[in-house]
């Protein structure tokens, strides 16, 4: 930018400059995506609001207000459930009592704890799309992730908890990474699409983990289909007393997010990876193997998102229990587009995502708002990312020169 | 399951050995793990009419031991026949035979010494295997033209959210007509973002699932679960194929349904026919392996294409209300459960073609009726790895161990004009 406006300082002024170069990044179309996304859900919690349409006979008007005045209070209620309440907080620190404090800021670190197995996820798939695979089966390998953490933490005894700890990870890692590994390998030897493995395999390890935890891994003193609590030595370091459960896992997640950037741009295995994604036919004529970068970009990624797993028994629950995880791996999609596959960006759409999912819960109690609003808004959002055109056109904006950061993906047929 | 599309099926040596050895091993298994365990007097009994059902069929009773012997030598027999000779183009057929008689034999050593009643079982069957069929011609419609369409699931279960409303404010037919016809909407947002905006087919396939499970659960939770009568549809009877049900044993499985299931029938004729005998079924699947030459012949790709994956839509949103008008009665929030996905399982088990949907459906629907009988047989395997299996098959068939499924060749790409 600088550059053009030293060229021709007298035909433009600067800030029409900038606002065409606005107009043209790719963020902007991002942060639009977001805010029309949010837009069209309170749309959606104003259209739905009952009590409008009794004033609609009598006043159209009141009954817009009233709309309006519910999607207000929506978004209110998602802020201090993700944020916490300012008054509150102020009040709290006012009043000096440690567990008023802890109380009061809870709900922040409440989004954090959200957000971390997010970050993993959507590292596992934004990872999957820089090598040109769609992992659509994070959710699988994130509950695989967590049966073999599960397995390790409770099983392994009288460890120190700096040993256990790994461990337990990297059992996680291992078990997604397995789980990644055969979709990968599969598609290499005989060039099955990992769509449809990834799908398949989501339903196999959920059938899986739901018969390990009515046999042989469930909690014999209990009747639920729950497994054990874990080992104390495997649990995740949490940070404050109770209730706030935020835990080293967050700092985990974002040292993964360091490496995977490490690994995509700063190695040479990296660099095949990437040009393996980018353009299969230079890669091969370059002598790297398309092969063995599938399989493992596939393992790596399932290991990725089996740490999210790991990280929600270790650090979190606990315990094990059937359908935990509660579409992770699916939300791992939309915000690995939302941050445009770049380890920072996925980072940033995560805690985005920690703080709507969060939010949303507290959002169900005060306003009730059912959570699922969340998905609604997922999806706007990532129709947005994903046709960016949609966005440029309704907001007039233009075209940029090049488009550096789409997704590129092969069809079913042409693997 | 074979395949009206090529008359000349060139079977690889490979193949034919693959396939000989796996018919001999099925044969052997058969033997080694159920053959052997049971005595000599061990009677298996088979119930010929489903419950609730007014014909009268004697049971049918044999010596379990027998029947297993003869099974294994059969499937022994065939394979050194594949082996030896090769059965040449019948051994998808063969294959589809010996599978049966390993099934079958694993049922009569399961039933050994108890009953079992087998129409009641097939029939479960079919009923399970119509919305995962219905989803797997919705496949079928949209990649034939080139469309992939992994929203199955989140068209069907909106087409079952729809139904279930519009149903109970108006009268069922009605809401059968709003369910197809979200199931349109649905499809034509997905063919635009896809043909339109050229998104990747599998993005925009996500977002309709994300969508549709957010909307339909957030209106379920605010409307269909506080005030009953907004969820109260009915459903559509039953209706007796007037000549055709008192045909013995096969009458009562396949024609005491509800409308659904003799809609399945037609779908699965006209779309056979459609596909492979019309104009249209031509130009469609033109499109889906070769767009440029389908464009250079004055065929309009994207038109044919957007038909298609409305069609395909429409298909699904029909399939969804099963759920809800046909099944249950009533909507709950995530019911389709996954079912559009073994849908698309189906679709590819079954080879991009309906009448190979509606066996890969049929066997998938089977699994399932059999894993909800597993409990009853006392069979030392359990229902959730019973389950496993439709997934399973369907990794295998893909990975081509048992002869490689024919996709569109322009599947899941977007067309650029030039």
């Amino acid at each position: 930018m600088t550059n053009k406006e030293s060229e021709q300082p007298m035909k433009k002024d600067s800030g029409k400059i900038f606002l065409e170069e606005l107009s043209k990044s790719p963020l902007t179309v991002t942060i639009l995506a977001i805010l029309t996304g949010l837009l069209l859900g309170g749309l959606l919690v104003a259209i739905t609001t009952e009590e409008a349409y009794a004033a609609f006979s009598s006043s159209p008007w009141e009954a817009i207000k009233i709309g309006a005045n519910a999607a207000w209070k929506t978004y209110q209620a998602l802020f201090t459930g993700s944020v916490g309440n300012p008054a509150k907080i102020v009040a709290a620190f006012q009043g000096g009592d440690a567990e008023e404090i802890r109380r009061a800021i809870n709900p922040f670190f409440e989004s954090l704890v959200a957000s971390t197995p997010y970050i993993f996820a959507g590292l596992a798939v934004a990872l999957g799309f820089r090598v040109g695979l769609f992992n659509i089966g994070a959710e699988g390998q994130i509950f695989i992730g967590a049966t073999t953490t599960v397995i390790a933490a409770i099983f392994l005894k009288g460890l120190p908890a700096i040993i256990h700890v790994p461990i337990s990870l990297l059992a996680g890692f291992i078990g997604g990474g397995l789980w990644g590994f055969i979709p990968g390998w599969l598609k290499a030897q005989t060039g099955g699409h990992e769509v449809i493995n990834t799908i398949m395999m989501n339903y196999i390890a959920f059938r899986l983990s739901e018969f390990l935890l009515r046999g042989p891994l469930k909690d014999p003193d209990g009747y639920t289909p729950v497994s054990a609590d874990i080992q104390d030595s495997a649990k995740l370091f949490r940070f404050f007393e109770n209730p706030i459960r935020f835990h080293i896992g967050f700092f985990i997640a974002l040292f993964f997010a360091f490496l995977v950037y490490w690994l995509l741009f700063k190695t040479t295995w990296g660099f095949t990876l990437r040009t393996v994604g980018s353009n299969p036919r230079a890669a091969k004529y370059a002598g790297m193997s398309i092969m063995k970068s599938t399989v493992i970009a596939m393992f790596l990624s399932g290991g990725l998102a089996g740490l999210a797993g790991a990280n929600e028994v270790l650090g979190v629950n606990h315990n094990l229990a059937v359908a935990f995880s509660s579409g992770y791996g699916f939300d791992a999609i939309a915000l690995a587009l939302l941050g445009k596959s770049n380890p920072l960006g996925v980072v940033l759409a995560a805690i985005m995502f920690g703080f709507l999912r969060n939010g949303a819960i507290q959002m169900q109690l005060t306003a009730g708002i059912p959570i699922d609003i969340i998905s609604v808004l997922q999806a706007a959002i990532l129709a947005f990312i994903a046709a960016p055109a949609i966005i440029r056109t309704m907001y007039r904006l233009k075209e940029p020169d090049m488009d550096l950061d789409a997704v590129t993906l092969r069809g079913w047929g042409g693997n | 399951m074979a395949t009206a599309t090529n008359n000349f099926e060139y079977i690889s040596p490979t193949r034919r050995r693959v396939m000989g050895i796996l018919f001999l091993s099925l044969g052997i298994l058969l033997w080694i793990m159920f053959g052997r365990g049971i005595g000599g007097e061990a009677l298996t009994t088979f119930r010929l009419t489903p419950g609730g059902s007014a014909q009268e069929l004697p049971d049918w009773v044999f010596s379990s031991q027998n029947m297993l012997n003869m099974l294994s030598v059969l499937s022994i027999a065939m394979g050194g026949y594949q082996l030896a000779r090769g059965f040449g183009k019948r051994t998808t057929l063969m294959l589809g035979l010996a599978a049966a008689m390993f099934i079958f034999g694993f049922l009569s050593w399961a039933t050994s010494g108890g009953t079992l009643n087998l129409a009641g079982l097939f029939r479960s069957a079919l009923v399970k295997a119509v919305p995962l069929t219905i989803g797997a011609l919705s496949g079928v419609l949209c990649e034939r033209s080139g469309v992939v369409n992994i929203a199955i699931e989140g068209m069907m279960l909106t087409g079952a959210f729809v139904g279930a409303f519009v149903g109970s404010v108006t009268n069922i037919w009605i809401g059968l007509f709003a369910a197809v016809l979200s199931g349109g909407l649905l499809a034509w947002i997905l063919a635009v973002l896809s043909i339109k905006y050229k998104t990747d087919q599998i993005i925009a396939g996500t977002v309709i699932n994300i969508f549709a499970t957010g909307i339909t659960s957030f209106l379920s939770a605010k409307f269909l679960q506080r005030y009953q009568h907004l969820n109260d549809p009915g459903r559509f009877p039953t209706i007796e194929v007037p000549v055709l049900s008192k045909i013995p044993f096969i009458g009562p499985i396949m024609f005491q349904h509800n409308m659904f299931v003799y809609a399945l029938y037609i779908f699965l004729i006209v779309l056979t026919v459609g596909l492979y005998y019309t104009r249209w079924g031509l130009r469609t699947r033109s499109v889906g392996e070769h767009p440029k030459a389908a464009d250079t012949l004055g065929i309009n790709v994207f038109r044919t294409r957007y038909i298609s994956v409305i069609l395909g839509g429409m298909m699904a949103g029909f399939g969804g209300a099963y759920f809800t008008l046909g099944s249950v009665g009533r909507f709950d929030e995530v019911m389709t459960a996954g079912r559009g996905f073994i849908g698309l399982a189906a679709m590819i088990f079954g080879n991009w073609n309906p009448i190979g949907s509606f066996g890969a459906g049929l066997l998938f629907g089977f699994f399932d009726a059999l894993a909800a009988k597993i409990a009853i047989l006392r069979v030392p395997i359990p229902s959730e790895i019973m389950l496993m299996f439709p997934y399973i098959a369907t990794m295998v068939a893909l990975a081509g161990v048992v002869g490689r499924g024919q996709m569109p060749a322009a599947d899941g790409q977007p067309y650029e004009k030039e």
